[in-house]
């Protein structure tokens, strides 16, 4: 009883978040909810008993992606508020097949997934341990492509930032 | 031994014992909380007042001496001045994220607290990933911070809170990075296992803290200054830099909300200090041998009222850096010493294989001049470069 009243709530929190995201005016309260919808997903993970994911959840999405919207948006002057006009564009109607689309997808294979059966829950004992033993054996490969590849963006991100000096110039007083 | 040692864990079973049998856990929580809280939040009023009067001690002046015997009260006048002050909101602010701002670094703070073991069988909640929680948690404070700057609509506020951002981020890199070897070498990240993992004796009675390893000392100076910049504290007071942008994210709080996020700053001052203290300082247990009498919990508050002690001698003696040397001196310094720390940390492990009664002081000087010719190369080659001329973007 408890525990539903707690998966209502957080799950009210986290929609309403994620609706808040879209539909504020301001930019900056658009990114701030959204800050709030991640926290609430990590909330849920941690009532699911998944803690590694959960934490992981709330330190790389609240504490790095939020960071980095809201730094997108100060950087692109992106916050101030256009007087009149409405947040949607005006295309918005092709939305309404896509999400129902989507929604169908995730329905379907939803409820004929296997997970739906409500097996005894296992207890998993120190899951930390036991997905970095997986990851450090059986999925050795995906990590190591996974950190070629960010290393690779992180890169280009810098290649990308660094402004060459122009040549003509002379050099710094 | 057991009864002062569990004195406090004995008060938190017999007050839950009072209540009903279905309200037990909710009650013992709640008891948990509050001592938490009713500790930290005097530690903070107590540190206000020594770390002025200590300020003043090294500074050759006085320090508050008005209020009460040897300005003792001073914290009680501070608190009534901040609850009775006005509380101003600019015009122009965004009422409500100015409103929440203070309240979203100072919750997750508190959070923080619940993982750390003060004692033995003293810890609020028991997680397998204790460490993995705490800067989970930490890291909702960098998104609190932008909130105060910008919705203050300053530019005081907007230019300190970035600063504030970029510096919380360089940090945070060194500040976790110099944790990991602590938590390969335990093979654990629940911060009870890593208690435990220190709770033996070697020779001479000796404790088996990590701080007597080469990697653990210094995985411990790193943790310090990371976490001195973490929070935000001279040198690295540049988000608040008083002389140059009056107060940073800070500049359009007043009254309780002020008084909020002083507390939200020295809470996290806390709660790293107390994480230092558990990963490398033993947490709990006693130096030697013959002094595992004492209550554990007696042990956890002298190692931590040590560092906070050394925080605030570090904000005494110097002087406050610029914002490019800030940010050189992790990127370019703290941050690869942390790395070479891990490889530290491999080798003492490899080591620990070896047999022979010359092989602990060999290997402790092998590990540490590993960590120790890389700090002085890096140093030098860092010292050696002259910085590039500075260019200015926008102010011609």
């Amino acid at each position: 009883m408890l525990n539903e009243i707690a998966f209502l709530l957080l799950a009210s929190l986290t929609l309403a978040g994620a609706v808040a995201a879209m539909m504020l005016r301001n930019l900056v309260h658009c990114a701030l909810c959204a800050a709030g919808a991640f926290a609430g997903l990590a909330a849920l993970y941690l009532q699911l008993n998944a803690e590694f994911a959960g934490f992981a959840q709330l330190l790389v999405y609240v504490g790095a992606v939020a960071i980095l919207i809201v730094f997108t948006i100060l950087l692109t002057r992106g916050a101030e508020i256009q007087p009149g006009g409405t947040t949607a564009s005006p295309s918005w109607w092709m939305g309404v097949p896509v999400g129902a689309l989507v929604a169908a997808c995730l329905v379907g294979s939803i409820m004929s997934s296997p997970s739906l059966l409500r097996l005894p829950s296992q207890n998993v004992q120190a899951p930390v341990k036991s997905i970095g033993e997986q990851l450090m054996t059986q999925y050795i490969m995906p990590l190591e492509a996974i950190g070629l590849l960010l290393t690779a963006a992180l890169l280009g991100a810098v290649v990308i930032a660094m402004r060459e000096p122009p040549k003509s110039e002379p050099a710094a007083r | 031994m057991s009864g002062l040692d569990q004195i406090f864990v004995g008060i938190g079973h017999g007050l839950a014992g009072w209540a009903p049998a279905s309200v037990r856990p909710l009650v013992a929580a709640v008891l948990e909380i509050a001592g938490i809280m009713a500790v930290f939040g005097s530690c903070f009023a107590l540190t206000t007042i020594v770390e002025r009067k200590v300020l003043g001690r090294m500074q050759n002046r006085y320090g508050p001496n008005r209020v009460g015997p040897c300005g003792l009260l001073q914290p009680l006048a501070d608190g009534i001045k901040m609850l009775t002050k006005e509380d101003i909101v600019p015009f122009s602010a965004d009422k409500t994220v100015h409103f929440l701002a203070p309240l979203a670094l100072t919750v997750p703070v508190w959070l923080a607290f619940a993982v750390l073991p003060f004692g033995r069988n003293m810890s609020a909640i028991e997680l397998n990933s204790g460490i993995l929680f705490f800067f989970a948690i930490g890291s909702a404070s960098e998104l609190a911070v932008f909130m105060a700057g910008w919705s203050s609509q300053n530019k005081y506020s907007l230019v300190g809170a970035m600063r504030a951002i970029a510096q919380m981020i360089s940090y945070e890199v060194p500040l976790v990075l110099s944790t990991v070897p602590v938590l390969m070498l335990a093979g654990s990240l629940s911060l009870n296992d890593i208690v435990a993992a220190q709770g033996t004796y070697t020779f001479g009675g000796l404790a088996r803290w990590n701080v007597f390893t080469p990697w653990g000392l210094a995985g411990l100076l790193l943790f310090l200054i990371a976490a001195t910049a973490e929070s935000n504290r001279s040198p690295f007071d540049l988000p608040e830099g008083e002389s140059e942008i009056i107060a940073g994210f800070l500049t359009e709080y007043s009254g309780f909300k002020y008084a909020l996020f002083f507390l939200g700053e020295y809470l996290g001052l806390f709660a790293l200090t107390g994480l230092a203290v558990t990963l490398f300082l033993g947490g709990w247990h006693a130096p030697f041998q013959w002094l595992e009498w004492a209550p554990s919990w007696l042990w956890f508050g002298i190692k931590f009222g040590a560092l906070i002690f050394l925080f605030i001698w570090v904000r005494a003696t110097l002087p406050r850096l610029r914002l490019d040397q800030l940010l050189n001196f992790s990127w370019r310094f703290l941050t690869p010493l942390s790395l070479i720390n891990l490889l530290v940390a491999a080798a003492w492990y490899w080591t620990g294989a070896w047999k022979s009664a010359a092989a602990p002081p060999v290997r402790w000087l092998l590990c540490a001049a590993l960590i120790a010719l890389p700090y002085h190369w890096l140093g030098q080659a860092l010292r050696g470069a002259s910085p590039p001329p500075r260019k200015y973007n926008y102010a011609e």
